[in-house]
């Protein structure tokens, strides 16, 4: 009995040990396989990032806003003037109670929550009384001037932000300039192209800042993007595709009519200043972004955007050629402007570098295409030999699949052409309420709002900012006078191929829009046009 | 309770690769750098979705991470080595039923992204949880794994020798 304990007893205790400790083969095994599969991930992931050496910058460290603060006058206190007294630091009571009433926290929040940018906003100029009341609302020292040539020639005025209707940006800021104050204008720089000239001159003379109000030269993710065309990430882009979509009465400029509006309320003869007298008309008023008389279509009120998201990134410049087509194919409300339109600008000797042999790559074209009647979302797309830039507040590259700089990586499974290589997220998961489809047409394209430090900033208050440190530091502003003259041109040169249905071109030297004998373009530009065939006849 | 040969080699089988499955997933999310379940609870569907995005939001995110990441693991730990199967399978459930709640596969809610097979109610984690379930009631860590040198079951030779 003794001895057969014995002889089982060991048997019996290494199958108990086996069974007990089945588990841990399976342990090992599965550590191991963790392991290596995130060790393999990790090391293609740092070979990618290795070679392609993108490096996220950090925006400049926020600049020196102290001293007296900074007198600022409005001019155009509308629904964009007040959007940007409110980054300013003046909200109207309307606005906070609006915001209250639809329980909208996070917002009012943000508004409360946002930098003291040390300024008094101490004028406003608007033909509409009820849009200049918001702004005396909104800052108790804040007077009424019933003229624009009052306001930017008051001593008590250093600065002007401009949020006219477009074809009372350029003589506003010309005037402001002229009077020594700084200027912030909104976009499109000017209506037409005598303007352009006599701006770039009046900006250059002057001693004050001046800055074109394409907010979003502040994204976050744009600077990042120019390091990746610095390091020639992309390769030779040779095609460049921005575009809108919108579908909404909002998103095609069919604004609501104020109640109060009337020729009491509004300074209508001022309202029209170089436009075609035409009698009281609360429309044109209200949604003047449909008329060339007073607005730039497709052109200049959004392909601005686009074009100048794109030139803060490549500064590509002035095109030589733009081909546009286009017409009134989904608001035949009695606007003249189109509402789904084309513009190719060809860019014949712009290179962002090869990696190809010297001497087989060279020229870009930049494509633009809208409509206001579908709002699929369609992204902006820089192409490249080597790899796909999708640009908007987040970034990400895909390796080109027939990519010469990254064949090696391709063909060793390294870099997947399906995948991204490289994406750039500065809100790191943050999720973000966006009300109505046209915000989210703009959030997305990173044209509302950036982050810093992870939080969401409202680009418009960055964009103010710089030009504000500008001001008091003489620090450099980020679309000053030259992007404006670019952005202004090419959009006019595209407002005029649409009208001429001809391809425009762009003498670098003479650096004018080229007319055949006879023409005057700047007359062109301004008419009233529904038929581009019209002009041929 | 007695299993058959066949019921024995199955129910251990399930165990084993139901454990695999939770150590993996387990381990890959806390050795991956910046892994976050943000994107699955911030998009959460159905009725309990306020709840997920909740434990989605920016406060709790870190919490939620590492909770997710380390109870697979200690799930998937007890259900490959055979101990405390039951505890662990019971916590394989809660974690599936939040999973599976998060994004439930009901008509009228669209998917979070792309699956790879068509579910209608039932989806892959809802069979796991009734697996777990199976695992809870029928264990088998005390004939293969770690319960074999705790568990003391009548006729073992333990008792014999109290016996004797």
């Amino acid at each position: 009995m003794d001895k057969q304990q014995q002889d089982s007893g060991a048997p019996q205790s290494r199958r108990k040990a086996l069974k007990g400790l089945i588990g841990l083969p399976f342990i090992g095994g599965i550590a191991a396989g963790a392991y290596a599969e995130i060790r393999k991930k990790q090391l293609e992931k740092s070979k990618i990032l290795t070679e392609l050496n993108i490096k996220a910058e950090r925006p400049e460290v926020a600049s020196d806003l102290s001293g007296d603060p900074i007198r600022i006058g409005i001019v155009g206190n509308g629904g964009r003037g007040q959007h940007l007294i409110r980054v300013l630091g003046f909200a109207t009571p309307a606005w906070v109670e609006a915001m209250t009433a639809q329980g909208n926290t996070g917002v009012l929040e943000a508004y409360y929550g946002q930098e003291n940018l040390n300024v008094r906003l101490t004028g406003v100029c608007d033909v509409f009384e009820v849009n200049a009341e918001l702004a005396q609302a909104a800052s108790p020292d804040c007077k009424r001037y019933r003229h624009y040539e009052e306001l930017v020639n008051s001593p008590d005025i250093d600065a002007v932000v401009i949020a006219t209707p477009d074809h009372w940006h350029a003589p506003v800021a010309i005037a402001a300039l002229e009077a020594g104050k700084h200027v912030y204008v909104e976009k499109p720089m000017t209506h037409n192209i005598n303007e352009t000239y006599a701006l770039r001159e009046a900006a250059r003379s002057a001693k004050a800042v001046f800055q074109v109000g394409h907010q979003h030269r502040q994204t976050q993710s744009f600077i990042t993007a120019k390091d990746i065309i610095r390091k020639k990430v992309l390769g030779h882009v040779s095609l460049v595709q921005a575009n809108t979509n919108r579908n909404s009465d909002n998103g095609a400029w069919q604004y609501p009519i104020h109640e109060k509006a009337s020729p009491q309320t509004i300074d209508w003869d001022l309202f029209l200043g170089n436009a075609p007298r035409v009698p009281f008309n609360k429309e044109h008023f209200f949604r003047w972004r449909k008329w060339w008389a007073y607005g730039s279509g497709l052109s200049g009120d959004l392909m601005t955007h686009d074009y100048d998201r794109v030139n803060c990134i490549l500064e590509m410049g002035m095109p030589r050629y733009v081909t546009a087509s286009g017409g009134i194919y989904t608001h035949r409300d009695g606007r003249d402007v189109p509402d789904v339109f084309q513009a190719v600008m060809e860019y014949p000797d712009f290179s962002t570098g090869s990696s190809r042999a010297t001497g087989l790559e060279k020229g870009m074209t930049f494509m633009y295409s809208a409509t206001l009647g579908n709002q699929y979302w369609r992204e902006t797309l820089l192409m490249g030999h080597d790899g796909t830039l999708e640009l908007g507040n987040q970034l990400r590259v895909y390796a080109d699949a027939d990519s010469s700089r990254y064949a090696q990586l391709i063909e060793s499974g390294v870099m997947d052409p399906s995948v991204p290589i490289y994406t750039y997220d500065p809100a790191s998961g943050n999720a973000d309420g966006v009300t109505s489809a046209t915000s989210k047409y703009f959030a997305q394209k990173g044209l509302l709002w950036t982050y810093r430090d992870g939080k969401r900033v409202d680009s418009a208050m960055l964009h103010l900012r710089e030009w504000l440190s500008a001001i008091r530091n003489d620090t450099p502003v980020s679309c000053g006078i030259d992007a404006g003259f670019e952005e202004a041109m090419s959009a006019h040169m595209a407002g005029l191929s649409w009208k001429l249905g001809r391809r425009m071109e762009w003498d670098p030297a003479a650096e004018q829009i080229i007319a055949q004998p006879g023409e005057d373009l700047n007359a062109v530009l301004l008419a009233s046009g529904t038929n581009p065939m019209a002009w041929q006849g | 309770m007695t299993y058959s040969k066949p019921q024995r080699f199955f129910l251990t089988a399930l165990r084993l690769f139901a454990g695999w499955h939770f150590l993996f997933e387990g381990l890959i999310k806390l050795l991956t750098p910046g892994w976050t379940a943000q994107g699955y609870l911030m998009t959460a569907q159905g009725p309990f979705a306020f709840f997920f995005k909740w434990l989605g939001s920016d406060s709790l995110i870190n919490i939620s991470d590492t909770l997710t990441a380390v109870a697979l693991v200690l799930v998937g730990f007890t259900l490959v080595l055979g101990i405390w199967e039951k505890a662990g399978a019971f916590a394989g459930i809660a974690m599936l039923a939040f999973f599976y709640l998060a994004h439930p596969p009901w008509p009228g809610l669209s998917a979070a992204g792309p699956a790879e097979g068509n579910y209608f109610i039932v989806n892959k984690n809802l069979v796991e949880l009734a697996a777990l379930g199976v695992l809870a009631y029928f264990p088998t860590g005390h004939l293969l794994g770690l319960e074999v040198f705790f568990k003391q079951r009548p006729g073992t030779p333990a008792q014999n020798k109290a016996h004797g």
